[in-house]
Parts: C-alpha cells; structure tokens; sequence
C-alpha cells in the first residue's frame, strides 16, 4: 500500500467546489499512502486565509449547473439577490457536513496528520500583498514555480 | 474468493484479501492478518478495530475523520498506527470490506 506513488496538486481557484476539489483529492491521496503535496495559487489562496477559509462561497451567477430542488435550474437573476449566494454555499457546506466532509481547516489539519504538505505560490502571494502570516499556520512554505517543480519532481501534477 | 487460514480458522478473502463475512472475524485474525503485513497489534490497535466494527455494523460509513473524533487515537495517530493507508488496513484487519468512502 506505501509505494513510491507521488502526487502535486495545484488549487488555482477560490470557489467552494474547486477548493473542495482540490482537499478531496489531496486527503484521498493521503489516505492511499500516495506522497502528496498541496499548492495554492491565484484565488485559491482564499481557502488559506484563516478568516474566510470555512466560508467558502459557490458561484451562483452564471453557473448552468446549479439546480434547484426538483433539478429546476437556478435562474441567474436569483443569484444577484443579496444573501442567496451566502444560503446556498451554507447548504452546501451542510450537505458536506452530512457526509462527514470537514471544513477546511479542519481538512488542512487532515492532510497534515497523513504527512500531505501544504504550500502557497510566491508570485500569486505577492499579486495580492499577503504574507505568510496571513495564512493558515500548516501552510508549510511560499514556493516559487521553479521551487515547485523541484519539489514535485517525478511525480503527477493535477491542476484544478 | 479464497480460503484463507488465520489462527486455525479458514475463512473466505476476496482478491485483496478483506474477509467476505465480518462476522468470522476475531482478534487472532486480525492479529495474523497484520503479521502477514509485518505489522504487530496493540491493543490500542485492536480498541481501534473494535471501534471501525461497530461503526460499520450499525450501517454507518467509516471514515478518517470519525475515527480522529472516537476518542481512541487522532489523525495522526491513526496514520502511525497504520502505515500508508490507515483506513484500508484497519478495515481489513477489522474483517470488514474495502471502505467505500472519499475522506
């Protein structure tokens, strides 16, 4: 079950389902004995700021995918209404919640636990003027792409 | 399927070797499953063995998590425990198939 099997991920995006995506992936790495490293850039940065990290929103405009009960779509004029977008992502974090999905945090400190490694990216840091103590303190390190690379070497990259 | 024997008992594996009925399992299995692995059980092992069990006969979905929240080891320990892939080989030491779950 431990083998050599290796595995970078790149959260690129700050949206519930894309973060989500991106820990789901990295956890389930973990849970398989796969070395896993996390790397978060541009909006995904986001998901490591303490402050916003467990609420995450969902985009609810322009978003062909998002159902109502009954598999109605959602119209988009809904989502401008002030508070829908903040409902809707809270639902989803309870359904999540349901299937014993944790917070982020929570999912930081998950894959933490396994020996998964969470880093952020340099060049996205400096674009939004925050610094490392802005982030949740298991981010490990701020990388460069080249430093990145070193670290991923050998292995698969999965961008999201 | 297979037969297998662990502690003089001949049970039924399937391809990666979980048992087909739970309710063959006892703690010599376990203890020789593990040994196999060229790990030994603890009894904190066992207790986490016993927890997984019960989970998983009262129908709920084992997870990592919820074995971090039982009180008996958290995450980390969990993956000391277990090496490599916690999860998998406490539910094949616990004589319980192949966890379903994502997390």
């Amino acid at each position: 079950m431990a083998d050599n099997r290796k595995v970078s991920i790149i959260v690129s995006k700050g949206r519930l389902e894309d973060v989500y995506a991106g820990l789901v992936m990295a956890n389930g790495a973990v849970m398989e004995g796969i070395e896993t490293k996390m790397f978060f850039t541009f909006f995904g940065l986001h998901a490591l700021k303490p402050k916003f990290m467990n609420r995450l929103h969902t985009a609810v405009v322009g978003n062909p995918a998002l159902r109502m009960p009954g598999d109605l779509p959602f119209p988009t004029l809904l989502g401008i209404i002030p508070f829908v977008e903040a409902g809707i992502s809270a639902m989803m974090r309870k359904e999540m919640e349901k299937l014993d999905v944790p917070p982020v945090d929570e999912f930081l400190e998950m894959i933490d636990a396994g020996g998964g490694e969470i880093y952020a990216c340099k060049l996205a840091m400096d674009m939004f003027k925050l610094k490392k103590e802005d982030l949740h303190p298991l981010v490990k390190d701020v990388l460069t792409v080249g430093e990145f690379y070193e670290i991923s070497k050998g292995g698969e990259i999965i961008f999201i | 399927m297979a037969e297998k024997t662990f502690a003089g008992i001949t049970v039924q594996v399937d391809d990666d070797g979980y048992l087909i009925d739970p309710n063959q399992w006892t703690e010599d299995i376990a203890k020789e499953m593990a040994k196999e692995d060229g790990l030994e059980l603890t009894d904190q092992h066992i207790e986490v063995l016993k927890f997984l069990r019960e989970k998983y006969l009262k129908g709920e979905t084992l997870t990592i998590r919820s074995v971090g929240k039982s009180g008996i080891v958290d995450i980390k320990g969990f993956y000391k425990l277990f090496p490599g892939a916690p999860l998998k080989k406490a539910s094949k030491y616990a004589g319980l198939p192949k966890p379903s779950s994502c997390v």
